[in-house]
């Protein structure tokens, strides 16, 4: 027992590097991952998927399989437990209502889940599953103006399509115009560690072991898909190994799971290979892109039309916001912008870091490279001359707005003041060089929730939240934000994450989560302060109270509310060969206030390696006769491997934004959006061709090099 | 779960008396592919005969200053390989071109010249593919096949062989040497894979059941001003979309020897003999070198989406060869 006393305020962990908590854990291996657990009894699940693109199963010969050695259930359409058709946390997710009926709605659909007594039996019996199909013809295709097209959401949804203006009477009267089209590809995420759950029935609870960037959101999920009163579903996800928006809702593999160890009356592990990977968590879909500039001779802008399009799957309809971002980043007389969507018999694609912000900058920071280009105006100064005094669309003031220091200190670091804006004159050996630039920003969103602090009666405080720590460093920022709260030394706060009976939370996504957190800290902080008095003693378990953000987050002004960034890229092309090599990176943000540099600033160059990647390798070959993917694995589907990587430096600038009492604005997103541009955008310094497609393949910088002769 | 045998040899007549010639037994190597494609199905041997003990670890000069390589000997070491490394460069920058630190460490020589297609269809068993399934078809042909052969494909493959290696060893004049239970064989490259046609399954001439024992190449004095240059697309861990192993000696502006092969074109290593005719005894000019790859690239049957190697192989070969044609005036 002891008695607590008026703490001394000290200087604040916010703002000061600190290692992760819980590296030595991760380091050693001694950090449990979902699939690590071991119970007694662990059965194995192994889906099987479908391999047509569009049908219904006639037929599965479980019978054969069932003998097999090992083999304790398969489970299929005809005799799965029933799934309700319920509405989960985002709303009806049709993506795990698997093993329902007899529909396969696209390539890698689960039709069979197989659970063994290890997961050689069930892989093997898995794999000798025979399944037999009516196929139909399917469409997997995508490509601009689609006859299928069509612009999502109702008369009352605004957020699909915002007009404002004369845009044909503001482009012909414009002194320049850039109208193109942009195109990315499909694109996925995967996280390290492949998706794995284990569902085990304990005291009448179903406890999940899942791998996801949201356990409160999952729990309340499979509550409501199995028919169980949420209190009686527990999941934790204390270590994820990469998460990127792919373990963001309950997949798959966690309801199978679930499903499985109701039937066999068994734990029930259900991992995903790296090719299951590719189907069954969400990518970022194809996207075309026409953009429409027209501007005055100085380059000021008069029209912006940004019409979005990529595909859907035809489970669910998910639209990729490709146009969002130039909402934000851009005014103009007039101003247009529209995601349109196609259903194709393909995967359901979902978010993907940055969703929507990621493709949508390639376009219209390519774009604005063109008209910079044309007016003839540094592309620097092009974007300060454009920048808006408030939300371009909106009309509402910014939070905080810092974009203009960002170009300038980046432009100072990277040496932009000696850039020749002319293209193709920069040789070394066989290498061509350019440089290029793009503005990036993403939405400071965030939600309500909930965290608890107990004062322990040894003076240290415990502090549990159901946040996840997706290798971003989130423990350790909520550790520093904590010890700030309490206004104690780091090392007296226990912080426990990742545990749905810790009560809701806002999931580690849209980078909204440190900025969500750290609001309930504080509420729940401000409760403790309001029970504990000096002096009093503190019972051996401590005093808890929770705390709730609701308030908090509600009396936030409506405001426009965005990080902001500007990213610099240096690139080699060598036209001889198509090779084109990112030889440095600069990324300057300002995201508010920075919780933990040394995390951030491994965010931040995360989601620039990401850029770097978008830009020159990451495409699924999609079949177009089967419908499936072509080299649908690592070794197929090529990210940029460590020695694509140049050296990257990211840093921020010192924003202070009074409305918001955290300060924070996240950043897991901001890094990658605009550096595909920017890079881009450097390839055509370097060689006077510009990119419109991405990734830049070497085939394709071969065959722009020849259009040009 | 699958099952299969383990045999570790520790003499090449055991291997070989182990392997026999039962198509449901694989030497095993470095396994840096076989133990993949057994992880996908693609490969389901019943019995696997691990050859890395086998004392063919060595590499020796012969009496005529070639190189006689053991079958066993890793990508890592024979890519540092002194002897490799001053009189056939192009072969330590073959190997060190190739895979990663960690594969170069285990794959072996023979494995490298066995190793398969990285062709996206014959990596999946739910797709159809004539070289895993004869007769089930070739889905690359109207589908993903920007990375596939220009050269010596057929209508039943357009498969390419992935190895750097193969590619140096082809312009060598490499012979394998192999062992079998009825004795001792040897295959020069050039004839050791077989021609596409309606047998892409067919890959190799060794008879069934053998057991590369060695590679040997001759003294090939020109090799010494040589080069090897892959183009891929990332800067690493990725297979070649074109290469070129050339070895250039010049003498007064004339050319008096070359050896040429490419990668990333054809089923097998290729070697450029049109090429190398059209140059040998003509001047060492850019213009020369571009008519001998278009020489070469003439039978050259691109398909839609690989046009492009046609035009990345040539600036290679062109481009090459004009370095080489400094080093060697120098």
């Amino acid at each position: 027992m002891t008695t607590t006393t008026e703490a001394t305020r000290l200087a604040g962990a916010v703002g000061v590097a600190h290692t992760r908590v819980e590296g030595l854990d991760k380091v050693t291996g001694a950090a449990r991952y979902a699939a690590e657990h071991h119970f007694t009894e662990l059965a194995h699940g192994w889906m099987v998927l479908s391999t047509v693109a569009r049908g219904r199963i006639t037929a599965i010969d479980s019978a054969p399989v069932e003998a097999m050695p090992g083999v304790l259930a398969v489970l299929h359409h005809e005799n799965a437990p029933h799934l309700a058709e319920a509405s989960g946390f985002f709303g009806p997710d049709p993506t795990v209502q698997v093993l329902q009926n007899d529909r396969v709605p696209h390539v890698g659909w689960p039709v069979a889940l197989v659970v063994a007594e290890t997961p050689e039996q069930a892989r093997e019996a898995a794999e000798s599953l025979v399944v037999h199909y009516e196929q139909e013809p399917h469409d997997t295709v995508f490509r601009a103006g689609h006859p299928d097209t069509y612009t999502p959401g109702d008369d009352e949804d605004d957020s699909v399509e915002i007009s404002k203006g004369d845009m044909e009477a503001e482009l012909a009267a414009s002194a320049v115009v850039v109208d193109e089209w942009y195109t990315t590809p499909e694109e996925h995420h995967n996280a390290m560690e492949p998706h794995g759950a284990i569902a085990r029935w304990e005291d009448g609870r179903l406890e999940v072991i899942d791998t996801t960037q949201g356990a409160f959101a999952t729990a309340q999920d499979l509550a409501a898909l199995l028919s169980l009163d949420p209190s009686s579903v527990r999941v934790v996800s204390e270590h994820v190994g990469g998460g990127f928006g792919s373990k963001g809702l309950v997949r798959p593999h966690s309801v199978l799971a679930a499903m499985a160890a109701t039937v066999v009356h068994r734990p029930v592990r259900v991992v995903m290979t790296r090719r299951q990977v590719f189907s069954l968590v969400g990518h970022r879909p194809a996207t075309a892109q026409r953009m429409r500039l027209g501007a005055h001779a100085d380059g000021r802008l008069r029209a912006l039309d940004h019409q979005a399009s990529s595909y859907t799957s035809r489970v669910m309809e998910y639209v990729e916001s490709s146009a969002a971002i130039s909402r934000v980043l851009y005014g103009a007389d007039a101003h247009h912008t529209v995601n349109r969507v196609v259903p194709l018999d393909v995967p359901t694609p979902r978010w993907m870091r940055a969703p929507g912000e990621a493709p949508g900058s390639f376009a219209v920071e390519s774009a604005m490279d063109e008209l910079a280009e044309r007016c003839g105006v540094d592309p620097v100064a092009l974007r300060i001359r454009n920048e808006p005094a408030v939300g371009p669309v909106s009309g509402l003031p910014f939070s905080s707005r810092s974009t203009v220091a960002c170009f300038e200190e980046g432009a100072r670091r990277f040496g932009w003041a000696e850039r020749d804006p002319r293209p193709a004159v920069r040789r070394e050996g066989r290498w061509l060089l350019g440089t290029g630039v793009a503005a990036a920003t993403y939405t400071a969103g965030v939600v309500p929730s909930t965290a608890s602090v107990t004062a322990e009666a040894g003076g240290d405080f415990t502090v549990r939240i159901t946040a996840a720590d997706i290798g971003t460093g989130a423990r350790t920022a909520l550790v520093q934000i904590a010890a700030d709260a309490l206004e104690v030394p780091v090392d007296r706060i226990r912080m426990r994450i990742a545990d749905s009976d810790f009560g809701q939370a806002m999931l580690a996504g849209g980078s909204t989560g440190t900025r969500s957190w750290a609001h309930a800290i504080v509420a729940a902080v401000a409760e403790l302060r309001a029970v504990l008095v000096p002096g009093m003693e503190i019972p051996a378990d401590g005093i808890t109270v929770r705390g709730n953000s609701l308030d908090a987050v509600r009396g936030l002004a409506k405001l426009e509310r965005h990080s902001f960034g500007a990213q610099f890229a240096e690139a080699a092309v060598d036209i001889a060969t198509g090779e084109v090599r990112v030889r440095r990176m600069l990324g300057m943000f300002a995201a508010g206030r920075v919780v933990n540099p040394l995390t951030a600033r491994s965010q931040l160059v995360g989601g620039m390696v990401w850029g770097l990647s978008m830009a020159l390798h990451e495409e699924a070959h999609r079949d177009a006769a089967s419908g499936g993917l072509v080299g649908g694995d690592l070794a197929g589907y090529h990210i940029a491997a460590n020695a694509d990587v140049p050296l990257i430096e990211a840093d921020w600038v010192d924003e202070v934004d009074p409305h918001d009492p955290t300060g924070i604005k996240g950043l897991g997103e901001i890094g990658i959006v605009g550096a595909a541009a920017a890079v881009a955008n450097a390839v055509w310094h370097a060689t006077g061709v510009r990119h419109r497609q991405l990734p830049i393949r070497p085939d394709r910088v071969l065959a722009a090099a020849a259009e040009r002769g | 779960m699958r099952e299969f045998g383990y045999e570790r040899a520790t003499d090449v007549p055991g291997a070989v008396a182990l392997r026999g010639a039962d198509g449901g037994t694989s030497y095993l190597g470095g396994g840096t592919n076989l133990v993949d494609l057994m992880k996908s199905g693609v490969e389901r041997p019943a019995l696997l005969v691990d050859v890395r003990e086998l004392p063919l670890d060595r590499v020796e000069v012969t009496e005529d200053g070639g190189l006689r390589i053991g079958a066993t000997v890793t990508n890592s070491d024979l890519a540092v390989h002194p002897e490799v490394r001053r009189r056939y460069p192009m072969l330590a920058e073959a190997l060190l071109a190739g895979a990663s630190g960690q594969l170069r460490n285990m794959a072996t020589v023979g494995g490298n010249l066995l190793q398969r297609t990285r062709c996206g269809y014959f990596a999946d068993t739910s797709a159809p593919c004539n070289k895993r399934v004869p007769g089930s078809g070739c889905p690359a042909i109207a589908g993903e096949h920007h990375n596939h052969a220009i050269l010596g494909a057929s209508t039943h493959c357009v498969a390419t062989h992935p190895s750097d290696m193969a590619v140096p060893l082809a312009a060598l004049d490499a012979v394998v040497s192999y062992e079998t239970v009825d004795g001792p064989g040897e295959l020069p490259l050039a004839d050791f894979y077989l021609p596409v046609g309606d047998t892409p399954h067919l890959e190799t001439a060794l008879p069934p059941g053998a057991l590369i024992t060695h590679v040997t190449v001759g003294p090939a004095p020109v090799a010494a001003v040589s080069h090897y240059r892959k183009v891929r697309e990332r800067a690493s861990y990725a297979f070649a979309i074109g290469s070129v192993a050339a070895a250039l000696a010049v003498r007064g502006g004339v050319v008096e020897e070359v050896r040429l092969a490419l990668g990333a074109v054809a089923s097998r290593p290729w070697r450029a003999r049109a090429a190398e005719r059209a140059l040998t005894g003509g001047p060492a000019t850019a213009e020369a070198f571009a008519a001998a790859a278009d020489a070469e690239l003439a039978a050259a049957k691109p398909l839609p989406d690989n046009a492009y190697k046609v035009t990345l192989t040539r600036n290679l070969i062109v481009s090459e060869l004009t370095r080489l044609a400094e080093e060697s005036a120098r």
